[in-house]
């Protein structure tokens, strides 16, 4: 099972062979590099670890840069570890792009949400509006926040505070279409996070058969 | 190169391959849209004058009105979807200034509008 970071671009439409619009999200999938091979006999597991989009060497912090010095390959801004059946097949210095995926593959994609900052029960949680006429005072209010006789609240009670900028993962969507030459990819349905935002993308354990395109 | 011409790179895989001819709202166009029904496929002609145009690069659309049976019709189709085959210009307005020329909906025979 491999994976890539890239970059969200921005949402169009696709279409399918019936002509129906499909939302679609557009990924920049930059070449990683892979900058060391963990082996079982050596790391105790085996995986790659991965280097995309490069950085100048002012950038980074020496310990990091003398990593990058001993596999050979440019300095790069992010470092992301994939686990691997056989290392075997890769080797330090080579790229990985983006035809590891193919149209109709389903992947999943991990990113940061857009952050909304403090947030009122009714928009972080759901919680119901109260009436705004009718002789109410208290609209946006979140009431009680647990049972009489209690004499604490739950563990988790639902309350304000700051909400998005999570990692969160959507799964299963499926590939449109993948452009190696531009390092493009662009996947069924919406994605975590804002525009430049880092996505982590990769194979879903579920079949193809199971999404469908339409 | 922008994030937003990475967009209008990928639509280019539609916008690119099919010719739309020029014409604006006010115009009287005939739509020629492939539909099919189980396996087979046939060509349905919408003919009517444009309302609107929307949208742009593969997300480009146009809105068109005719009468049918007496009943107004107004449908929208997405100009770059592979089922629309065909656009056709039948007659370009001379009168027609409005972006968005919805007062249009008041004429009950298109081929009067000028």
């Amino acid at each position: 099972m491999l994976a890539l970071i890239g970059r969200k671009v921005g949402m169009t439409q696709w279409f399918d062979e019936e002509g129906r619009a499909v939302p679609a999200t557009v990924i920049h999938v930059e070449p990683s590099v892979v900058v060391q091979v963990r082996r079982p006999e050596v790391e105790g597991y085996a995986a790659i670890q991965l280097g995309h989009e490069a950085v100048p060497e002012r950038k980074i912090t020496k310990p990091l840069l003398g990593h990058f010095k001993r596999a050979g390959v440019e300095p790069r801004r992010h470092l992301y570890e994939v686990r691997v059946d056989d290392p075997g097949q890769f080797e330090v210095g080579q790229e990985i792009k983006v035809d590891i995926f193919a149209p109709g593959d389903v992947v999943d994609v991990t990113g940061t949400s857009k952050g909304r900052g403090f947030q009122g029960t009714i928009k972080r949680w759901d919680f119901s509006y109260r009436p705004k006429s009718h002789g109410h005072k208290w609209i946006k209010r979140p009431g009680t926040s647990g049972p009489m006789g209690l004499n604490k609240v739950m563990k988790g009670k639902k309350m304000p505070g700051h909400m998005g900028a999570d990692r969160i993962t959507v799964k299963r969507l499926m590939v449109l279409h993948v452009d190696p030459e531009n390092n493009i990819m662009v996947v069924k349905g919406s994605v975590p996070g804002h525009k430049k935002g880092l996505l982590l993308i990769r194979k879903s354990h579920a079949q193809s058969e199971t999404v469908s395109v339409g | 190169m922008g994030y937003d011409d990475l967009v209008r790179l990928v639509e280019a895989k539609f916008t690119t391959e099919k010719e739309i001819p020029e014409f604006r709202p006010g115009d009287v166009i005939r739509v020629h849209e492939r539909i099919r029904e189980g396996s087979r496929e046939r060509t349905v002609v919408f003919e009517g004058v444009v309302l609107k145009r929307a949208g742009s690069g593969a997300r480009s659309t146009v809105t068109v009105r005719k009468i049918a049976a007496g009943i107004g019709v107004e449908r929208t189709f997405y100009l770059y979807s592979p089922s629309v085959q065909k656009i056709e210009v039948v007659k370009r307005s001379q009168k027609v200034r409005q972006a968005r020329p919805f007062y249009l909906r008041r004429y009950t025979n298109i081929h009067h509008i000028k």
